[in-house]
């Protein structure tokens, strides 16, 4: 790369030669921080964004933390990388134009023709009915659509940075309440560094009119992308929340180490869903995105719900649990994945669900798929706490292989602490089998085909808790990312 | 239509078929009966490509093509519909889905374009009232959770929808009512014509109270000790197959 500020698009989508589709890279013009994590950035960062005061202090208290653990990253996951050199990384690049967009007509031609590339049209004629998508670009919000009717709603729907800028108190209150900065190496490293991401309040009462997007894009090279997403449910109140993602292919690993955080008051309902698909790297391993992820909700009033649903496809590596603290009596917290690994990939993901509140209920459907050399790794932990009488909660482990050179673990880990607790537990492991695959064959259905619809079978039950759209995408998502798998 | 010569498949170094003949013309059906045992389903397994046989000799061919040179799928794709004894679950893939990806892909073979969502659910429906199928039951994956008379009669109801010039039945009539085997012999009857031909594998006689065959033979052992008319399945019936076994042996 000659010009760190302006990225060739030709030079990629020509050489880099293979099946991922979302592997271009668009070209403008990046404001990009040196490389490199030190307090001078922390403090370009919250300066660029013009933070008040507490924002700052909260960032640093975060990176002296990190910097007291500096490398020691989690070393627990059954995933393997070369050390993370940090100070190899620019923790800022956004888009030049992109601060206080007044209206879509500022926004580069070139960002937007991206995001139509994407399938995520941010023009208001094209907007995707009944969705309202917030397109982040590197660290950068660029777009959010359907503003103004979700104010009518009287949902709060911006970037983080909007956010700070425009509902301080509100981000005062809850940021970090369920993540706290020191929460782990990813997290904290966040913490100090975030850039943007996605802000979603939903006052009392108020089901949010339409599904809530947030589509994740990596594009500068050598970047990492570290936003930080709050949704707060207010009492009564409900909202489901989509997120996508892609990346461009780069022969050099990409750092995603993104927070979400989750808040349902009583009687309020999240649903959180992502299709995660980060450019998994080549068919030898070569490049790809490390997925880092820290998700957790917080349940804390009674009657409150918060669902995870993940299809990750993506990513080299990905280490994520999106959990629920269950706080709320009669609160429910409830997890479905589908994790597909092939090639090179590595997946060690999973949930936590700690019981605090009584007749607290959780759900964990996890479906494993590991096709090539890719290694998947289902970790979840149930936590019954000493004050969640009554606590039930439904785990099911299903591992589906596709040749004989991948991995598939299962660690659940249980801790219950009041003997009311009532809990069960399903695993299975399969192969898609020689008859299954001949039963098809002989309908007349090609072997690749038939592969895909046994695999998408297998799925099907995590598919179904999706927004129709997204389980379309989906499934195409798992079928070009099974290509080479099977024949 | 579909012509064997000298047929011999080991499994695991087993012999199990030695030295198969068996012409079907269009627009006839023959029927296998045999003992358990004895090969039948072998030979419906190798006549549709399912892996694991060794063909050590002989060859299969249906019109004129060499069968055994095509995977499962292009033999399907053909013309070939197997009804098998033991159909598979299929866990979360709905039967709708089977059915429109296999007609979509045998019709794209036969030159035909796809049906639309809304043709195919059309004839669906009206393939589902036909035969006799709990349409709740459809909704279901494929398979999963059936007795052993709706397998039987959902693979008729794929067998109806893709209308394979060559259907091979095997022990489809095993294990049903009185209704449920007259419902299928209906559907087998209406498949009669000029173009079409069927291989019925039982080791019953009964289904052939209602299902006319043109031709039955005996397999015993790996091989097809006798060949004849209907009046051949009346014998077998009377006396059983153990006297065909001894003729087997003085040959
Ligand atoms: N996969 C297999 N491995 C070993 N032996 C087999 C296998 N499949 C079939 N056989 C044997 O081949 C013979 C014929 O089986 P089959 O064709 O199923 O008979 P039928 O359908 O007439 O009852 C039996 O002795 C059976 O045990
Ligand atoms: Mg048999």
């Amino acid at each position: 790369m000659t010009n760190p500020k302006v990225i060739s698009r030709t030079s990629s989508d020509k050489e880099l030669n293979s099946d991922y589709k979302y592997g271009f890279v668009t070209d403008i013009e990046t404001d990009l921080a040196p490389k490199g994590v030190n307090e001078d950035i922390v403090r370009l960062i919250s300066a660029k964004k013009n933070e008040p005061e507490f924002l700052l202090e909260w960032r640093l208290k975060a990176y002296r933390h990190w910097l007291k653990q500096a490398g020691k990253d989690p070393d627990w996951a059954k995933i393997k990388f070369p050390a993370i050199d940090y100070q190899d990384i620019h923790y800022y690049a956004s888009p030049v134009q992109a601060p206080q967009l007044e209206s879509l007509d500022e926004v580069d031609p070139e960002l937007i023709e991206a995001f139509n590339k994407l399938g995520i049209p941010i023009e208001e004629q094209k907007k995707m009915s009944g969705v309202a998508v917030d397109a982040i670009f590197d660290s950068s919000s660029v777009a959010t659509t359907y503003q103004e009717s979700l104010e009518k709603a009287g949902v709060i729907f911006c970037s983080m940075s909007e956010a700070v800028q425009r509902y301080p108190d509100l981000v005062r209150k809850y940021l970090g309440s369920v993540v706290p900065y020191s929460d782990n190496y990813y997290a904290t490293l966040n913490s100090a560094v975030f850039s943007d991401g996605s802000f979603v309040y939903v006052p009392p009462g108020v089901r949010c009119p339409m599904e809530l997007m947030t589509y994740f894009r990596i594009n500068a090279e050598e970047s990492g992308q570290f936003e930080r997403t709050l949704i707060i449910a207010d009492k009564g109140s409900s909202v489901s929340y989509l997120e996508g993602c892609t990346a461009p292919m780069r022969k050099s690993h990409q750092l995603h180490a993104a927070v979400v955080e989750l808040v349902a008051l009583d009687d309020a309902e999240i649903k959180y869903s992502t299709l995660q698909n980060w450019y998994p790297g080549d068919k030898n391993g070569e490049g790809g995105v490390y997925n880092f992820v820290t998700k957790r909700g917080k349940a804390l009033g009674n009657n409150s719900k918060i669902s995870w649903t993940q299809v990750e496809t993506g990513s080299a590596i990905t280490w994520k649990y999106p959990s629920v603290i269950l706080q709320g009596d009669n609160s429910v917290g409830e997890f479905y994945s589908v994790a597909l690994v092939n090639n090179h990939q590595q997946a060690d993901t999973g949930t936590k669900m700690i019981h605090i509140g009584r007749n607290t209920k959780s759900t964990i459907v996890a479906k494993g798929i590991s096709a090539g050399k890719g290694s998947n790794t289902y970790r979840g932990l149930v936590q019954i706490m000493p004050s969640a009488q009554n606590a039930t909660n439904f785990t099911q482990c299903d591992s589906l292989l596709i040749g004989d050179k991948c991995g598939a673990h299962t660690v659940p880990y249980i801790d219950v602490r009041n003997q009311t607790a009532r809990m069960e537990h399903e695993a299975s492991t399969s192969k898609v089998s020689d008859d299954q695959l001949f039963y098809s064959m002989q309908r007349g259905i090609s072997e690749e085909e038939s592969h895909y619809m046994i695999v998408n079978g297998f799925c099907r039950g995590i598919f179904q808790e999706l927004p129709f759209e997204f389980a379309m995408e989906a499934q195409q998502l798992l079928r070009v990312n099974l290509e080479g798998a099977v024949g | 239509m579909l012509d064997i010569r000298d047929l011999q498949v080991e499994v695991s170094g087993e012999r199990i078929l030695k030295g198969v003949n068996l012409t079907v013309n269009a627009g006839e059906i023959h029927a296998v009966m045999g003992p358990n045992g004895s090969g039948k389903s072998t030979l419906t397994h190798v006549i549709a490509g399912k892996p694991g046989y060794d063909v050590v000799q002989g060859e299969v061919v249906f019109e004129g093509i060499d069968l055994l040179e095509l995977s499962p799928d292009q033999r399907a794709r053909e013309g070939i519909f197997l009804a098998f004894q033991y159909p598979v679950e299929l866990p979360g893939v709905r039967n709708r889905q089977l059915l429109k990806s296999a007609l979509d892909a045998v019709r794209l073979h036969r030159g035909q374009e796809e049906l639309s969502a809304r043709e195919f659910d059309k004839l669906f429906k009206t393939k589902v009232k036909e035969i006799g199928m709990d349409a709740e039951l459809m909704k279901r994956s494929v398979n999963e959770g059936f007795s052993g008379g709706e397998k039987k009669r959902s693979e008729i109801l794929q067998l109806s929808m893709l209308d394979p010039k060559l259907a091979l039945l095997d022990e489809t009539d095993s294990g049903l009512d009185i209704d449920a085997l007259k419902s299928i012999s209906e559907s087998i009857n209406r498949r009669v014509s000029s173009d079409r031909s069927t291989l019925l594998v039982t080791h019953y006689q009964r289904i052939l109270n209602y299902v006319q065959p043109d031709c039955v033979h005996v397999l015993v052992d790996g091989i097809i000790v006798e060949s004849g008319g209907r009046e051949l399945a009346s014998e077998l019936e009377a006396s059983g197959y153990k006297s065909f076994k001894d003729k087997d042996i003085q040959e």
